[in-house]
């Protein structure tokens, strides 16, 4: 009998314990680390001209926005652009740079640029990893006479590399992002 | 006990002078736990040495005694030897109670049931140790699969969850040890925290009606105990060692008890499992290792009206995920469903990176019983659970070895319950819960948390009554009323608030408004009333018929309520909805059986309608940066589950049997009238069983098991815009897969290897045939082939 006395004091007394050290500090705001709210796609033309500027933004990461997505203009027939992408996470401030990350782990990355049929328009990388596969945040593009259509950045994950393009490359995608365009 | 009784015995024979020598002592001898008789139990009056054997009613009546005081020993093969001192006057009655055991060291013994019944008018469905050891490399859910009417919701094959009559995860309850699990079981990825090594037998209660453990059991409950220790100075243990082909791993586990006369008892356990990648017939299924380790130590004073038992457990499990299973959004699914191979597969390696889940539970109990004399057996118990799960995602720089999921999900309960019998024929069940849970999600993952920081408080009591109206019929009846209080702090998406109309509907509940985010505190009642009515009747001694009602009130989990965001294992945004109120069960079960040694068949129709039945459907297609992704969103319905479960088996000849089991579950959707979403196709399994306990115990089994093409689904295929082919193709993630047979083989053999110690060597293939298939209640189905062929080899020592 002592014993269950015992056993019974020590249980409550465990409980009353537990139940009373509860802390009631609020939580801390947590700041999605690696999400991608922003991509900008920045077209320079090579000789004179405007930039042509595409960006896809959406703030709230997964939430229910639907990213907004804007063409700055039209891009000149038979010219050739420069092109530079940046990943922004502005969810955090000062916004983070994403690209330098995937510049760091280039092997794991590569870029796609997808153009819909009836757009004159190609492109070309301009940087690699280390062992000489395509990354792609840096490109040329080069029009041809006037049209119009789409043209899709794909930004893929540990994909197959060296691959023939977005249908074998494999790998998770981080980004997509459709624009349409007019060249003109 | 002994000074106690001598002392009564030295007062009571003062008195007892006066000779009067034609009296006669009758009564019965019974199972202390559960009033059934006890046959063939000797009962020696001291000094007369006149004896007497109970016949086969349990009665017993011996003559010729005096008035005065007796002392009289009580034995029966199975229970722990008593003596008694009393007075006899006049013709005397007495009852006597033992202690009924279940003798493990002496099997041969044992043929009955030593395992209480844990509800008297459900279908139950059990697993002994013996069927239990053959899945020692396996997991709970494998185990309780071979049941009929059970089955699992799988992630891959290693995170099996068990579903019963067609309901999982909150809906069923899992009881380990007399301890309610918490162990974030509300995730249908979630597998149970439990070593099924620790495990001794196993209870299936295809319903509610077990009030005791909960009245929120809308499916059913599942009940793992460890074995009995047996009143005996005996020191025994056994140890298994499993090496698999597929997975090319093995598994270890071993079990030492120490148990002394005094009801003094110690067992120590562990287990240690290690598996590589596991393999489809075509291919390798990568990243899909695992490593468990688990290890229990039990001890305890089993008295006959005293005792009590402190025990714990840590169970830690690294799971890896199928790596093909990763995807980023809608683009990326239509690729892996169209592909017929996984999108990744790589070389074999035991190495398990991410995705992953790495998952540690440790649960303390401290139980205490006490039987009192016209009152009944009290106990009183405190449990403490801890669990910890890390979910890994593949990641991007810095955060690469960083979970992306980190919760600690802490568990006090306090339980006083009393199970007393009115009558010969009554017993009387009741109790009272309180427990307090808090769940801390670790913000340093640098991931919005899934399950938000909360803690609940838990407070509920039950009663429960049987009664045998006459030999045949016996009626039961319960109910349970629980009360939950839930303080919440959650934030959410100021575009997800907004869109919801919550800012309109709670804006009381705003924290702090941070920008894109806002903290708010939401703290939610929930009153839960729950009862069950059944009836047993046996119509001889091998029909019986059972009926009962059972109403289950389950509040929303954490994950119903809040979930808000991408679901990375699944590829799809998860909404929850903050105004959910409580499901409410009815189900009604009849369960028609027979049992003989020849033929024995059970029968068990269902219909279980639960109205505010929560389900996660898809809804609508989210845009993000990443892509298309499908978002699911958690609504109330009125749901209706029909069913029936089917057992039977036939000895051909002594040694040869056949075994049958059929299990079918309809569940409709009755607000939009259109099915339930999961619901566990029709399946049949059907096994030949040859066993010769005279010559070594061999056995051997071949099964085979069908699974039909589910054919009602609701349609939840989308639409993505496919940049590559300008063209739109519809994402088919709602159509099952084929139908599939499998052909499993099973032997055993034991070898004496000296007076008390036995080898048993096990031989067995499952899926023989090395058939590929896929499996409609794999979460994993649209990335790769289930296994395929395995070769087990077991060595079991007993010693």
């Amino acid at each position: 009998m002592k014993k269950m006395k015992f056993l019974a004091t020590a249980l409550f007394a465990t409980v009353l314990f537990a139940s009373c050290s509860s802390d009631d500090d609020a939580p801390v705001e947590v700041n999605e680390e690696e999400v991608i709210t922003t991509m900008t796609v920045t077209l320079n033309p090579t000789t004179q001209g405007t930039p042509v500027i595409l960006r896809t933004q959406d703030l709230d990461g997964d939430g229910p926005n639907p990213p907004i997505v804007t063409v700055s203009g039209n891009l000149a027939a038979n010219a050739s652009y420069s092109g530079q992408i940046v990943l922004l996470n502005e969810t955090e401030d000062p916004a983070e740079n994403i690209t330098l990350e995937v510049i760091e782990e280039a092997e794991e990355h590569q870029f796609f640029y997808t153009t819909s049929a009836g757009l004159n328009v190609t492109t070309a990388y301009l940087d690699f990893d280390v062992d000489g596969n395509p990354l792609g945040t840096e490109f040329t593009l080069t029009t041809g006479e006037a049209s119009s259509g789409t043209i899709t950045f794909t930004l893929r994950h540990e994909p197959t590399k060296p691959n023939s393009g977005l249908s074998d490359a494999g790998g998770e995608t981080d980004v997509t992002a459709t624009f349409e365009v007019t060249v003109e | 006990m002994h000074f106690q009784a001598l002392l009564i015995l030295l007062l009571c024979s003062i008195t007892a002078i006066s000779q009067n020598c034609d009296n006669t002592l009758s009564g019965s001898v019974v199972d202390q736990h559960d009033g059934s008789v006890l046959v063939g139990a000797t009962l020696i009056i001291a000094g007369t040495e006149q004896a007497t054997i109970t016949d086969f009613d349990g009665n017993f009546s011996i003559g010729n005694l005096c008035d005065g005081t007796y002392s009289v020993q009580v034995s029966h093969p199975n229970c722990l030897t008593q003596g008694y001192t009393f007075k006899i006057s006049g013709n005397t009655e007495k009852i006597f109670r033992l202690e009924h055991h279940l003798e493990e060291l002496n099997q041969v013994l044992v043929e009955g049931n030593s395992i209480v019944d844990k509800s008297k008018t459900l279908a139950e469905k059990k697993m002994a140790t013996q069927e239990l050891e053959r899945y020692s490399n396996a997991s709970l859910g494998d185990a309780l699969n071979s049941l009929s009417g059970v089955s699992s919701l799988n992630t891959g094959n290693t995170v099996v969850k068990p579903l019963i009559n067609g309901l999982h995860s909150s809906r069923v309850v899992i009881i380990n040890n007399g301890v309610r699990m918490e162990d974030q079981e509300w995730g249908a990825e979630h597998a149970p925290n439990i070593d099924i090594n620790s495990v001794g037998n196993l209870t299936v209660i295809k319903g509610a009606g077990a009030l005791q453990y909960g009245g929120d059991a809308v499916g059913g409950v599942i009940v793992a105990e460890a074995a009995k220790a047996p009143i005996i100075d005996s020191l025994y243990g056994k140890s298994l060692f499993t090496a698999v082909s597929n997975g090319r791993g093995t598994s270890f586990t071993s079990q030492l008890t120490k148990t002394y006369r005094s009801g003094w008892f110690g067992m120590v356990q562990g287990t240690l499992k290690r598996f590589g990648d596991f393999e489809a017939p075509d291919y390798i299924l990568s990243n899909t290792g695992a490593f468990e380790r688990n290890a229990s130590v039990n001890i305890g004073l089993n008295r006959f009206d005293y005792g009590f038992e402190a025990y714990y457990s840590i169970f830690n499990n690294e799971i890896g995920i199928l790596r093909a299973s990763h995807l980023g959004g809608a683009l990326d699914q239509i690729r892996a469903i169209g592909s017929d191979r996984p999108l990744v597969i790589n070389d074999f390696t035991y190495s398990i990176d991410a995705p992953k889940q790495d998952v540690m539970h440790q649960l303390a109990r401290l139980k205490a019983f006490k039987r009192i004399d016209g009152l009944g057996k009290l106990s009183l118990q405190y449990d403490f659970q801890q669990n910890n799960r890390l979910e890994f995602d593949i990641r991007r720089g810095d955060d690469r070895n960083k979970a992306s999921l980190d919760l600690q999900l802490s568990t006090h309960t306090v339980l006083l319950d009393l199970d007393s019998r009115f009558s010969e024929t009554s017993r009387f069940k009741t109790g009272a819960m309180a427990g307090y849970q808090k769940n801390f999600a670790n913000p340093d993952t640098g991931v919005r948390r899934l399950i938000p920081d909360y803690e609940k408080y838990d407070l509920g009591a039950y009663a429960i009554i049987d009664k045998n109206v006459t030999d045949n019929l016996l009626l039961e009846a319960g109910a349970r009323f629980d009360y939950t209080f839930m303080d919440v702090f959650k934030f959410y998406r100021t575009s997800f608030w907004e869109s919801r109309n919550y800012d309109e509907l709670f804006p009381q509940l705003v924290v702090e408004d941070l920008g894109s985010q806002i903290l708010t505190n939401p703290q939610l009642d929930f009153y839960n009333a729950s009862a069950t009515a059944g009836a047993s009747y046996s119509f001889n001694d091998s029909y019986s018929l059972l009926f009962n009602y059972s109403l289950a009130s389950r509040a929303p989990n954490p994950s119903e309520l809040f979930s808000e965001g991408l679901h990375h294992s699944a590829s799809r945004i998860e909404l929850g909805d903050l105004r959910f109120n409580s499901e409410i069960g009815h189900k009604f079960a009849l369960t028609f059986q027979k049992e003989s040694a020849i033929f024995s068949f059970s029968i068990n129709p269902y219909i279980n309608s639960i109205k505010d039945f929560i389900v996660i459907e898809p809804t609508s297609i989210q845009q993000t940066v990443r892509g298309n992704f499908q978002v699911w969103e958690y609504r109330q319905t009125n749901a209706q589950l029909l069913g029936v479960d089917v057992d039977a088996r036939y000895a051909f000849a002594k040694n040869l049997s056949f075994n049958h089991q059929f299990s079918l579950v309809k569940g409709y959707d009755r607000a939009r009238d259109e099915p339930l979403i999961n619901m566990p196709p029709v399946n049949t399994k059907n096994g030949i069983t040859y066993q010769n306990p005279q010559w070594k115990n061999l056995r051997i089994n071949l099964q085979s098991q069908y699974v039909f093409e589910q054919n009602e689904f609701p349609d939840t295929n989308f639409e993505v815009f496919i940049p590559e082919t300008q063209t739109t193709e519809i994402v088919d993630v709602s159509t099952p897969p084929d139908a599939y047979h499998l052909l499993n083989f099973d032997s055993s053999i034991d070898f004496k290897v000296n007076q008390k110690s036995t080898l048993t060597v096990g031989f067995g293939v499952t899926n023989l045939l090395d058939t590929s298939y896929r499996n409609y209640l794999n979460r994993l189905r649209y990335y790769a082939d289930d296994l395929g062929r395995n070769f087990l080899l077991n060595l079991k020592i007993n010693y």
